[in-house]
């Protein structure tokens, strides 16, 4: 009995690990099996990531893309607004936050229907890939704007401001000379993190992309649908590569500023 | 320009944009919901046909049943990695915490290659066992999303715990089963409420993973989106977002009020 207590949380601990570890090594050892169903003595092979690149390039090079654009608007939106927020710290800015967090509360399919049938008939709008840009804006905005608003309101944002204003710094300058420098841990948070859920995003996303638009994770529906299962392990291989360090960066910044925080 | 200007010009462009592509499409889903020949009276037929019924029913079975394993399981392994040290702890934190950065189709492929007809316990038992595409494969699925949610959630707040509760509770003489029941998870209640209403929103409304696996189930994503594209009803989809939408939205706000702690879902 004692021995259950003692090892118990150990072995769900390891179980755990297990359960999330091997079937990700199987999708990578399958992507370099020449033939998985033989197993590994059938040798190992880049051909399928070969073949990954040769059928889905446009998709993952679409999914880079829309990550610098969302990132560029996040930036552009969400930097000044959580200033302005930090700035004035009442219940409208509160309900602000509120509504502008409603898309992490609400299935991504449930969004996607709305934007749908607003602006779905709009024709040059629809097949544009600044309509699922949209939606990858909207599912990541809050992140940014929390972000940064964590780090600006740790910092005594309204003595610096003080200073600068008594020596004659117009209001964009005290924002561009102190406030961005400042706030620059939560900017970088922010930004890996927008980076990150962009590039994963699916559940707006296969609602809003047309054929001809196909981002990473639509490609990679698509293969499991379709494709053996070599070159669909050898897709989702593609994504482990791009997605991991992303996800380490934003762990390693997101615990960055924390540590500025406290 | 005085500061109060500048103010509201570096508020202006997010809430042009979340007038926009939030505020008028979420208006345009509510009216969409009443344009069908029901009116608004489609609400009601959505709870009187046994197909929504039952989807609701299923999609709410499957994410409570997830929320309280991946509560069981990752304040199990979140409590004894926050408190242990011991070589190898990064390296298995990495890997509870790898899955965060997934879409829900690759979880549901994981869970293909683990019990599909190519899959991994299909290779190994001689019964030929495939789950993958079963409403087990499902619960597997979210549980595999929800685990590193939930872990993240309660290491935060067991780091926080004062040892010198447990201490204190053990001089008092008791055992590690009372000091479990009667210090940590009464400290850990806030966190796990609100990795609780995490996991059971983000299961609600899991597309990807149900798309990926639930060709045979009708879980309530998976029922909306088939509305949708496959019989054009787009009221009945509207109304069914919205409820849904209300679900999820109604769970995590009645958490936070319950945790005090900020909550969002993420997927």
């Amino acid at each position: 009995m004692k021995l259950l207590t003692r090892y118990m949380p150990l072995a769900v601990t390891l179980l755990a690990c297990a359960f999330l570890l091997v079937p990700t090594l199987q999708s990578v050892l399958a992507g370099i099996t020449a033939n998985y169903f033989r197993g590994l003595s059938s040798g190992l092979t880049l051909k399928w990531v070969g073949e990954v690149w040769g059928l889905y390039a446009d998709s993952i090079l679409l999914s880079i893309w829309l990550a610098l654009a969302c990132l560029a608007v996040t930036l552009l939106i969400g930097v000044p607004a959580a200033y302005a927020l930090a700035r004035a710290p009442g219940r409208l800015s509160r309900v602000l936050e509120e509504f502008i967090s409603l898309p992490l509360a609400i299935p991504g399919l449930a969004l996607a229907l709305a934007l749908l049938q607003l602006y779905g008939a709009q024709q040059g709008f629809r097949a544009h890939w600044s309509f699922i840009l949209v939606g990858h804006v909207l599912y990541t905005l809050p992140f940014m704007v929390r972000a940064v608003q964590a780090v600006l309101a740790a910092i005594d944002l309204k003595t610096l401001e003080e200073g600068a204003a008594s020596l004659g710094a117009p209001p964009w300058r005290r924002f561009v000379d102190i406030v961005v420098p400042n706030a620059l841990p939560g900017i970088l948070a922010g930004s890996l993190t927008v980076v990150t859920l962009s590039i994963g995003e699916f559940n707006l996303t296969w609602m809003l992309h047309t054929p001809l638009l196909k981002t990473l994770p639509v490609g990679l529906a698509d293969s499991y649908a379709s494709m053996r299962l070599e070159i669909a392990s050898a897709y989702t291989l593609v994504f482990f590569v791009m997605i991991v360090p992303l996800l380490m960066a934003m762990q390693w910044a997101t615990a960055r500023a924390q540590r500025i925080l406290s | 320009m005085t500061a109060r200007h500048f103010g509201t010009l570096c508020l202006l462009p997010l809430l042009i944009f979340s007038l926009a592509f939030l505020a008028l499409p979420l208006v345009r889903l509510v009216l969409s919901s009443a344009a069908g020949e029901a009116g608004w009276g489609i609400y009601l037929q959505m709870l009187q046909k046994p197909r929504y019924l039952s989807a609701l029913a299923q999609t709410l079975a499957v994410s409570a049943a997830v929320t309280v394993v991946a509560l069981a399981v990752s304040t199990t392994a979140g409590l004894y990695l926050a408190r242990n040290r011991f070589r190898g702890r990064a390296i298995l934190l990495s890997i509870l915490t790898l899955p965060l950065a997934f879409p829900g189709v690759v979880v549901g492929f994981m869970i293909i290659l683990l019990g599909g007809r190519q899959g991994l316990v299909n290779q190994i038992t001689p019964g030929h066992l495939v789950f993958a595409y079963s409403t087990f494969g499902l619960f597997l699925g979210y549980l595999y999303f929800s685990i590193p949610r939930v872990l993240l959630t309660v290491m935060a707040a067991a780091e926080k715990i004062d040892p010198a509760l447990e201490e204190a509770a053990r001089s008092l003489g008791a055992p590690p089963s009372r000091v479990l029941w009667d210090v940590l998870l009464p400290a850990l209640r806030p966190a796990m409420v609100a990795a609780g209403a995490i996991a059971f929103a983000t299961a609600m409304g899991a597309f990807g993973t149900a798309f990926t696996l639930a060709t045979d189930i009708d879980v309530l994503p998976m029922v909306i989106y088939t509305e949708f594209t496959l019989s054009a009803n787009f009221a009945m989809a509207s109304a069914l977002s919205i409820a849904l939408g209300l679900v999820t939205w109604s769970v995590l706000l009645i958490a936070r009020s319950l945790s005090g702690g900020a909550v969002a879902s993420g997927g």
